[in-house]
């Protein structure tokens, strides 16, 4: 099975990306666009096909190494 | 004072770093290869600058992992000290050896230029050949500088006095326009809680001999030198 990783900034962390993503778009026209965040997608294909132990393994990894918790935050999406 | 630099792929102020530490100490450093497992027995481990593993994922998460870390965490945890610069100062965070993240500067381009920064602190084996309050001018060239923490560990740093250097107008007094990536409280480098780790975004080994065009860096590598003869 797959499973995606959403990884963003923490709340209340400055997201510069954002920012700048936010000035373009009003450049570009793009009126009424309040907060943005830019974030990143990490898709793992995974041998496990039992969701808990799938979603339990991708925990780990998010904890080990793909997020820092000191300024980001995840969400998990598995897809069979 | 023997020292040894951890070499990374993508390290690339590593040589500049051990003549410095050679020129400050008379000892050549053992470099010791990310890969290595063992580090000869020394009295500092420096992480040099860089872009070890190309700052993929984020600046310094792979090479916290490398084995060499695995035993520099292990030394650290002893109480051998560690110095960590500009990309040395990203993997340590990513170690958890230091407090705080770093994140993109946030005017989002590379910074390269000589800043000033105020010395917060005479009282540890980094900083004890400067004067408190001291200002340096030191390079910064990086483009992820922005030092982040919560609230708390923000006050957490200032009570147990960790930080250990901030941007500061040439008079040395703190200012926002002084600050050159956004980090909080213009911090530019923190020490662990018993100061014997520090991380710092700018490059004291870069003005460490008159022929580079300024010496404010080599008081840095004095201090850790006088400290642990």
């Amino acid at each position: 099975m797959k499973a995606r990783v959403h990884v963003h900034l923490k709340n209340g962390v400055l997201d510069v990306q954002g920012v700048a993503i936010k000035h373009a778009l009003g450049t570009l026209g793009f009126d009424g666009v309040g907060d943005v965040r830019a974030g990143k997608l990490i898709e793992l294909t995974l041998d496990e096909s039992d969701p808990a132990k799938a979603r339990a393994s991708v925990e780990a990894m998010c904890k080990k190494l793909l997020v820092n918790d000191v300024i980001e935050s995840y969400a998990i999406d598995l897809v069979a | 004072m023997q020292a040894a630099v951890i070499v990374f792929p993508g390290s690339n102020c590593d040589r500049d770093v051990a003549v410095t530490l050679e020129q400050v100490s008379g000892r050549k450093p053992h470099m010791v290869w990310h890969k290595e497992t063992e580090i000869p027995k020394v009295d500092l481990i420096v992480l040099p600058g860089g872009f070890s593993y190309g700052d993929y994922l984020r600046c310094g998460a792979m090479a916290a992992h490398s084995p060499a870390m695995r035993e520099t965490v292990a030394r650290a945890d002893k109480g051998v000290p560690v110095l960590g610069i500009c990309n040395g100062f990203q993997i340590l965070t990513e170690a958890k050896l230091l407090p705080g993240a770093l994140l993109s500067n946030k005017t989002l381009t590379y910074i390269c230029k000589d800043v000033t920064i105020r010395v917060e602190t005479s009282q540890s084996l980094f900083t004890n050949a400067y004067e408190e309050g001291q200002t340096l001018r030191i390079p910064v060239a990086h483009h992820d500088g922005c030092y982040s923490i919560d609230e708390d560990g923000r006050r957490e740093l200032e009570d147990q006095g960790q930080i250990a250097f901030r941007y500061c107008a040439p008079d040395g007094s703190v200012t926002p326009e002084a600050n050159p990536n956004g980090s909080l409280s213009n911090i530019a480098g923190v020490f662990n809680r018993s100061k014997t780790v520090l991380g710092l975004m700018p490059h004291p080994e870069r003005l460490a001999d008159p022929l580079l065009g300024g010496v404010d860096g080599r008081a840095l590598f004095e201090s850790i030198c006088g400290a642990l003869v």
